[in-house]
């Protein structure tokens, strides 16, 4: 893990192991700078979905690809990017799970609670993997990236 | 905390009391199981206690819809009880709130069953 005073990154194993780690951080981050309870939970859950698509859908769960998780602070943000080493997302393939035809569905609602859970969400795709960029707007007062727990 | 189930019986209904989890992989694998079980077993009356279920996410949302056709598909009826603030919060900006029958009522949720 790399750590300055506003930047944490990690480089992290395609195993559904690393979705729960990706998850405890982002909650503990997002407590760190600031953010509510209900923000908190959001922050992580979103978190938690970036990291399984990038795990099962980028990566496959090859042993020999990564996952990078980097969480910055800038200005009055907090920005979080989760970048697999899969094929790329195809973005006209994302369902609306809210369609009558897919309410009943049994997956595809990732990227739906990604997008309802942070304030703006970037997804650039490319032929040697997608990267998802999660930004919150951070409302309350900051604790400082130094004080996130590891 | 991992999802642990405990089923009983009332009224000719199994109460399937969850705690914990539902999410990707094991939370998930373990609802499944729960409702494949009953559902070999004949009991295709099921409602899902998820007062203790403190956390759920897209694959455990995709797993209560997949129980949920599962057990109509089998002439059953499978109905949601007790929902967390969360959950409930998840059900309904996904559109599934409509979709499941939840109740907040054990007595009343047990009379509803055909």
């Amino acid at each position: 893990m790399l750590m300055s005073e506003d930047r944490r990154s990690y480089t992290l194993d395609s195993t559904l192991e690393t979705v729960d780690n990706a998850e405890q951080a982002a909650s503990e981050i997002a407590a760190a700078n600031g953010f509510g309870d209900d923000e908190c939970l959001q922050i992580a859950m979103a978190v938690r979905e970036a990291a399984v698509n990038a795990v099962l859908h980028g990566n496959a769960y090859d042993p020999e690809k990564k996952v990078r998780l980097d969480f910055e602070r800038v200005k009055g943000d907090l920005i979080i990017t989760i970048r697999d080493q899969g094929k790329g997302l195809d973005l006209g393939k994302i369902p609306d799970p809210l369609s009558p035809d897919n309410l009943l569905k049994t997956s595809g609602r990732g990227i739906f609670l990604i997008r309802s859970f942070m304030d703006e969400v970037e997804i650039h795709p490319s032929k040697t993997g997608t990267e998802i960029k999660l930004i919150k707007h951070v409302h309350g007062a900051p604790a400082g990236g130094k004080e996130a727990s590891q | 905390m991992n999802l642990k189930t405990t089923n009983r019986e009332v009224d000719g209904i199994t109460i399937v009391d969850c705690s914990g989890r539902i999410t990707l992989g094991e939370g998930s694998v373990v609802l499944r199981d729960a409702v494949k079980e009953l559902l070999t077993k004949g009991q295709k009356k099921i409602l899902l206690n998820l007062g203790d279920v403190n956390y759920i996410d897209s694959s455990g949302i995709g797993e209560l819809v997949s129980a949920y056709t599962t057990v109509r598909n089998q002439g059953g009826e499978l109905k949601l009880l007790n929902l967390t603030k969360k959950v409930h919060d998840l059900l309904q900006i996904t559109k599934l709130y409509t979709v499941f029958d939840v109740r907040d009522d054990e007595t009343t949720a047990v009379k509803a069953f055909r």
